[in-house]
């Protein structure tokens, strides 16, 4: 991934950085210019809590190449407490976890290495809460 | 608005691995197919459906090659890319020329080359569809993002893995009638649901395959059609799209496809035809989960009911909504580009009645849903004989 676009997507990876209307008040993880529920552009930057819950998973036993080393894994649409949903990988669960409904929290952890000499990804997957 | 009718459709003799040819062969053969098809010597402006050849093949500027290889130079040659749904995005562009009066006959084609390239990279193409830096950097395959439609989709309407692949059964069953089909054999349940897992609770079975092919149309005023063409005209009623949000994660709804759902209900509008004075269905089955979920977005079932209507035998040729006569993406084959194209060629065909063993028997109107990325975008088509 070019360095650059990593960099600017630290601070949702890393820190959770949402953008909140500030007409509105509806959540957007990650931010945006213009809110698409009231065309409002002005918007303030708030940490996203890190709790929130399965809609739906599966797991993916055929991956990208750079995720080679971790299939198979389980991958979730979560929706964030706040009200942003989001694609994420879903580990360290035991049978019976992988459920939609299943409350879950982000945690920061390695996500892929960009090949031999790349940079490493880092963000959040999701874990059972 | 000027009516337009398609009074040529071409395709290549097969589709699937095509070591032979390059993408501008590929091409070129189906767009000279369509041009002798309709028996028109010159065109006015092309239009080409292409996802992404320079991922696929390292080829941009796509255009501007097919024209000069097609013979067409100077002619404007636009490429139009929605993902999946390029070549019915395509299709739209040239409908909106020729309805506009800007051109009288207009080439549309659709093409892809996906063999080039690795599996893995073949991949990675494809997830450039998805939202790249919100969806595939958790490292969710396009495979994944159907199944979790599928997971959603089972547990709020109970739809079982046994009536997805019902509908990879019921394609490959049409697509044995398809001498252009990719996969022409007959599967069973038992062979869908004994293949590998893709992405839970997807098997390999019941997903599209990675496919070279193109498809192309040509189009013209209805008012020059009978004039024009050798083979039976068809008018286009309609040509509508809309959108919805990149990410499937964003959707208001994890089990509609809702982008398909307004575009079908403009086209229902523009045509003034309801479902159920519609013969036939090509729709966009890149995984089984798909097709269910596009038949409850046209409105041909309530929802919810989509599984059960496919273990019913409803959507085969012959029974009351025939759908994938074709044999669909899963048989036929998904170039991805010149899916929303050859779509529109096989109701061209079915409703001059020159389908041989898959005819829909007395079919005049036909739907086509051709759709991008998980919903994104969908490009709806419907076509009467003239």
């Amino acid at each position: 991934m070019p360095t650059a676009r990593a960099w600017r997507e630290y601070p949702q990876r890393y820190r959770y950085e949402a953008a909140v209307c500030a007409k509105c008040g509806k959540w957007f993880f990650p931010p945006r210019l213009v809110c698409d529920a009231c065309g409002h552009r002005e918007f303030e930057t708030k940490t996203m809590k890190r709790t929130g819950k399965i809609l739906t998973h599966t797991v993916i036993r055929v991956p990208p190449a750079p995720f080679k080393d971790q299939a198979p894994f389980a991958v979730a649409v979560v929706e964030m407490d706040d009200g942003p949903r989001i694609t994420t990988q879903y580990v360290d669960w035991k049978e019976g976890q992988l459920l939609i409904g299943q409350k879950v929290r982000l945690e920061f952890r390695k996500i892929y290495t960009d090949g031999h000499a790349g940079t490493i990804q880092y963000g959040y997957k999701a874990v059972p809460a | 608005m000027r009516d337009v009718a398609i009074i040529g459709v071409g395709m290549n003799k097969k589709w699937g691995e095509l070591w032979e040819m390059s993408m501008r062969d590929i091409f070129v053969e189906a767009a000279l197919d369509a041009i002798d098809n309709a028996g028109v010597d010159h065109v006015d402006s092309m239009y080409v459906g292409c996802m992404s050849g320079g991922l696929f093949t390292g080829q941009e500027h796509i255009g501007a090659l097919m024209a000069d290889y097609l013979g067409q130079c100077p002619v404007p040659a636009t490429r139009v890319e929605s993902a999946c749904a390029s070549g019915g995005a395509a299709v739209r562009a040239g409908f909106m020329e020729v309805a506009s009066g800007m051109s009288d006959i207009v080439l549309v084609g659709g093409v892809e080359k996906m063999n080039d390239v690795s599996g893995d990279d073949a991949t990675y193409a494809l997830a450039t569809a998805s939202d790249q830096e919100w969806e595939a950097f958790s490292g969710v395959t396009f495979p994944g993002l159907y199944a979790m439609m599928a997971v959603a989709h089972m547990h709020s309407y109970g739809t079982t893995i046994e009536q997805l692949a019902a509908v990879a059964v019921k394609n490959h069953a049409n697509g044995s009638k398809n001498p252009r089909a990719q996969f022409p054999m007959k599967i069973t349940v038992d062979t869908v649901l004994s293949s590998v897992l893709v992405a839970d609770p997807l098997h390999i079975l019941d997903c599209s395959p990675i496919t070279d092919g193109a498809a192309a149309v040509i189009l013209c005023p209805a008012d020059r059609a009978k004039q024009l063409a050798k083979n039976a005209p068809v008018q286009i009623l309609a040509s509508t799209q809309a959108s919805d949000t990149i990410a499937y994660h964003s959707r208001a709804d994890l089990t509609a496809i809702e982008s398909t759902a307004k575009a079908a209900a403009a086209a229902y509008k523009m045509s003034g035809k309801r479902p159920d004075q519609i013969d036939l269905f090509e729709v966009h089955d890149c995984f089984t989960i798909a097709e269910i979920m596009v038949m409850e977005a046209l409105g041909l079932v309530e929802k919810g009911k989509g599984g059960p209507a496919v273990e019913a035998g409803e959507t085969a040729i012959g029974a009351s909504i025939p759908i994938n006569a074709s044999g669909g993406l899963k048989s036929k084959g998904h170039p991805v580009g010149a899916t929303g194209v050859a779509q529109i060629v096989e109701v061209v065909e079915q409703l001059r009645g020159a389908s041989g063993e898959r005819q829909v028997a007395g079919a005049r109107v036909g739907l086509t849903q051709n759709m991008g990325g998980t919903g994104a975008s969908s490009v709806v088509h419907i076509l009467e004989v003239m």
